[in-house]
C-alpha cells in the first residue's frame, strides 16, 4: 500500500484488517464491533470483510470478554479484544491483572498470553467522569503487561501492527480526541522500533516527556514557549510506557538539565509520578530544577467543557509551567 | 461386567484420595509451601467421573481445589507434589504451587486461587477449538462458592449464545470456605441457573462415581457436538477449607454425617459385590498406589528450590528483557557522581 493521508481511525483500522489478512488466527471479539462498527468506528466493515466467526460481537460482559480473550490466546488465537472505554477496566481487572498478567510467570514460563486489549480514554467529549478516564497507570503497575499508547496515525497502525507481533498480553490504550486526527501513513516504510521512544522536536533547554494525546499539547506549547519566551524544550514521545525505553531520556535530560512530565492521567501515584521519580534517581546530578509533573488534577472529570479541559493539561499550563521553570 | 471401567475408576479415585492425605502430611512435615493446601478429599467422583469423559486434546481450567481434577487427567504426582513444595522440579517450577498448577501438555489450563477466575478461559478455548476445527472440548471446573461469581454467568451465556464446545463444571462440596450453600444462595439448585441460559444442565449425586461419568460423559458428548452443558455434582468436603481450618462452623454430627457420602468406600463396595475385585485385590491395589504417593513426598523433598536468578524470568517472553532487579537499579542510581 502507498503513502497516504488517512485518519488515525482508519490507521488503526488498516492495521486490524492487514493482520487479520495475514494471520488466520487473528480474532476481533468485543462489544458492537461486528455490525455496529465499534463505538468509535475503528472496526467498521470488518465484520462483512472476516465474517462473525472472527469478528465477534459480545453481550456486554467485559470481564468475559477478556477472560476469553485470555483463553483463546492460551489456545492458538490471536485474540483483540475491545473495551469500549477504558474506563471499564475495572470490570475486567481480575482477567487482565490476575489471569493474563500472570499465567506466564505462575506457571514457570510454559504458555504465554499473547492477545491485545483495544481500549481507548482521555478527556474532550465532555463524556463524563465514567467515560473520560486515562487509566494507563493501573496497566503500567501491573508486571506482566505490555503498554501501548499511540499519539500519530503512524504509530497507530504501527503499533497496532507491533502489538499484534508480541509475545506477551499488550493492553493498547487509543485516545478518543485523536480519532479524527489526519497523518501521512506510509505503511512500507519501515517502523521505529517497538518499546523506543521517539524525539519528535529537539530542544536544548527543557525535556518534555509525554505520550498520547498530550504529545500535541506539547508540542504546540512547544512551539510557543520558542517563539514567544526563548525556550528550547525537546518533546518526547514514549509511544510505549511497557516497555519504557529510558534510554532515549537519559542523555537529553542529562543534556538540558531541566525536565517535565506531562500526562493526561491525574498526578498522585501516576504515570507522571512514576517517569518523575525515576529521572530523579537517574539523571539526579544534571538536574538544575525538580523534575516537574504536568498531569491531571487529583479530581474526578466533568461533563462541563469549561471544567473538563482544565481538568488535565492544557498546552497553556504547560507554557505557564515551563516559564516558571525558567523564571 | 467384564467390560467394566469401574475397577479404573476405583483406581483413579484412590489415587486422588491417596495423594491428598500425602498434601496433608507433607505440610505436616512443615515441606509443604505454605498452608493454602485445599484438599479435595470427599470430592473424589467429581475429578475422576467428568475426567473419565473427557478425551486427549480437551483443556480445562481448575480451581483451588484442583489437585483431584489434575491427577485425574493423567498429572505426574511426583511433579505436582513437588510443586506443591515450591519446588523448581514442579510442575511450574515452584512459582505456582498448589493452586497455580498448569500443564499445557495435558491441556491444563490452570488452576485458579481466584473464585471463578478460570472460568472464562474456556469459552476462549471454545473458540480456538471451533477455529481449528479441532473437535476439542474445554471443561471448567470450579466450587460451589464460585456460583455466586457474575463471571461464571458471563461465561455461561456467551458459551450458550455461541454454541460452544465448552462444559461447567461445579463441584458443590457444600461449603465456600466456612459458608454453607444454603447461607449463600436462596436457591441451590444449581443447574436451573445454567438451563435458565440455555445450557444442557444436570445435578447428579457424587457418591457413585459411575453415575458421575455417565451424567458427564452425556453431557460432555452433547457439549463436543456444540450443545454447552452444565454438571453439578453433590458431594461433601470431608475435611477444613485449607490445612488450619479445623471447622469450627460446623457440628460434628453434620460431618459425620456427610462423610458417610464416600464415593471411594462405594466403589470399594460394588466392586466387591459385583464379584470383580476381591477385599484382597482392593488392598494391594491401596498399597501400590500409597507407595507411588509416598514415593511423590519422597521426590518433592529431595527437589531442589528453585535458583534466586529465576525470580525475574518469564515475567515476560525469554525473548525479552527481564525486570531490573531492585539492587542492580539502586547500586547504577547510587554510583552516580
Amino acid at each position: 500500500m502507498a503513502m497516504q493521508e488517512t485518519t488515525y481511525r482508519d490507521a488503526l483500522k488498516l492495521a486490524l484488517s492487514e493482520a487479520m489478512t495475514a494471520d488466520d488466527s487473528v480474532i476481533v471479539m468485543g462489544e458492537e464491533v461486528g455490525r455496529y462498527g465499534g463505538a468509535y468506528g475503528v472496526t467498521k466493515n470488518l465484520i462483512s470483510e472476516f465474517g462473525p466467526e472472527r469478528v465477534i460481537d459480545t453481550p456486554i460482559s467485559e470481564a468475559a470478554i477478556v477472560g476469553a480473550a485470555v483463553g483463546a490466546a492460551m489456545t492458538g488465537l490471536r485474540p483483540v479484544a475491545e473495551l469500549m472505554y477504558v474506563d471499564f477496566i475495572g470490570m475486567t481487572m481480575d482477567q487482565l491483572a490476575n489471569q493474563a498478567a500472570k499465567i506466564r510467570y505462575m506457571f514457570g514460563g510454559q504458555i504465554g498470553v499473547p492477545m491485545v486489549l483495544r481500549t481507548q480514554g482521555g478527556t474532550g467529549r465532555s463524556a463524563g467522569a465514567q467515560h473520560s478516564q486515562s487509566l494507563e497507570g493501573y496497566v503500567m503497575h501491573t508486571p506482566g503487561l505490555r503498554l501501548a499508547m499511540p499519539a500519530t496515525v503512524e504509530d497507530a497502525y504501527h503499533l497496532l501492527r507491533q502489538a499484534l507481533q508480541q509475545p506477551d498480553p499488550v493492553v493498547f490504550i487509543e485516545h478518543k480526541g485523536l480519532y479524527t486526527m489526519k497523518g501521512v501513513l506510509d505503511p512500507d516504510v519501515e517502523p521505529a522500533e517497538w518499546g523506543r521512544a521517539k524525539v519528535l522536536r529537539e530542544g536544548k533547554d527543557l525535556v518534555i516527556v509525554t505520550y498520547s494525546r498530550q504529545v500535541h499539547h506539547a508540542l504546540a506549547a512547544a512551539e510557543e514557549m520558542a517563539s514567544k519566551h526563548g525556550i528550547e524544550a525537546a518533546v518526547v514521545d514514549l509511544r510505549t510506557l511497557n516497555p519504557l525505553d529510558f534510554d532515549t531520556i537519559r542523555p537529553l535530560v542529562e543534556q538540558a538539565g531541566r525536565a517535565m512530565v506531562v500526562s493526561e492521567g491525574v498526578m498522585t501515584g501516576g504515570v507522571a509520578a512514576e517517569l518523575a521519580a525515576r529521572i530523579t534517581e537517574e539523571c539526579f546530578d544534571f538536574l538544575e530544577d525538580p523534575v516537574v509533573r504536568v498531569a491531571g488534577e487529583d479530581i474526578p472529570i466533568s461533563v462541563s467543557p469549561l471544567l473538563e479541559q482544565n481538568s488535565v493539561p492544557t498546552p497553556d499550563l504547560i507554557v505557564e509551567t515551563a516559564r516558571k521553570m525558567f523564571a | 461386567m467384564k467390560n467394566s471401567t469401574l475397577p479404573k475408576l476405583y483406581e483413579d479415585m484412590r489415587r486422588v484420595r491417596t495423594f491428598e492425605e500425602r498434601v496433608g502430611e507433607l505440610f505436616v512435615r512443615g515441606q509443604s509451601a505454605g498452608s493454602m493446601l485445599h484438599l479435595s478429599i470427599g470430592e473424589e467422583s467429581a475429578a475422576v467421573g467428568v475426567c473419565a469423559a473427557m478425551q486427549d486434546g480437551d483443556t480445562f481450567t481448575t480451581h483451588h481445589r484442583g489437585h483431584g481434577i489434575f491427577l485425574a487427567r493423567g498429572a505426574d504426582p511426583n511433579r505436582m507434589m513437588a510443586e506443591i513444595a515450591g519446588k523448581d522440579c514442579g510442575y511450574c517450577h515452584g512459582k505456582g504451587g498448589s493452586m497455580h498448577i498448569a500443564d499445557m501438555g495435558l491441556g491444563h489450563l490452570g488452576a485458579n486461587a481466584i473464585v471463578g477466575g478460570g472460568i472464562p478461559a474456556v469459552v476462549g478455548a471454545g473458540l480456538s477449538a471451533r477455529h481449528q476445527k479441532s473437535g476439542a472440548v474445554s471443561v471448567a471446573f470450579f466450587g460451589d462458592g464460585a456460583t455466586g461469581q457474575g463471571i461464571l454467568y458471563e461465561s455461561m451465556n456467551m458459551a450458550a449464545l455461541w454454541k460452544l464446545p465448552v462444559m461447567f463444571v461445579c463441584i458443590n462440596n457444600q461449603y465456600g470456605m466456612g459458608t454453607r450453600i444454603d447461607q449463600a444462595t436462596a436457591n441451590p439448585n444449581l443447574h436451573e441457573r445454567a438451563e435458565a441460559f440455555g445450557l444442557a444442565a444436570r445435578t447428579v449425586d457424587g457418591l457413585d462415581v459411575e453415575d458421575v461419568a455417565e451424567a458427564a460423559t452425556e453431557l460432555m458428548d452433547g457439549a463436543r457436538a456444540g450443545t454447552p452443558a452444565f454438571l453439578a455434582v453433590d458431594c461433601y468436603r470431608f475435611y477444613g477449607h485449607a490445612r488450619k481450618d479445623k471447622s469450627p462452623y460446623r457440628a460434628e454430627a453434620e460431618e459425620d454425617e456427610g462423610r458417610k457420602k464416600d464415593p471411594v468406600l462405594r466403589a470399594r463396595e460394588k466392586l466387591i459385590e459385583a464379584g470383580l475385585m476381591t477385599e484382597a485385590d482392593l488392598d494391594a491395589l491401596d498399597a501400590t498406589v500409597a507407595k507411588e504417593m509416598d514415593g511423590s513426598i519422597d521426590f518433592a523433598v529431595a527437589g531442589e528450590e528453585p535458583q534466586m536468578a529465576s525470580m525475574f524470568r518469564d515475567v515476560y517472553d525469554p525473548s525479552q528483557p527481564e525486570p531490573e532487579p531492585v539492587r542492580v537499579r539502586l547500586d547504577r542510581v547510587l554510583a552516580q557522581g
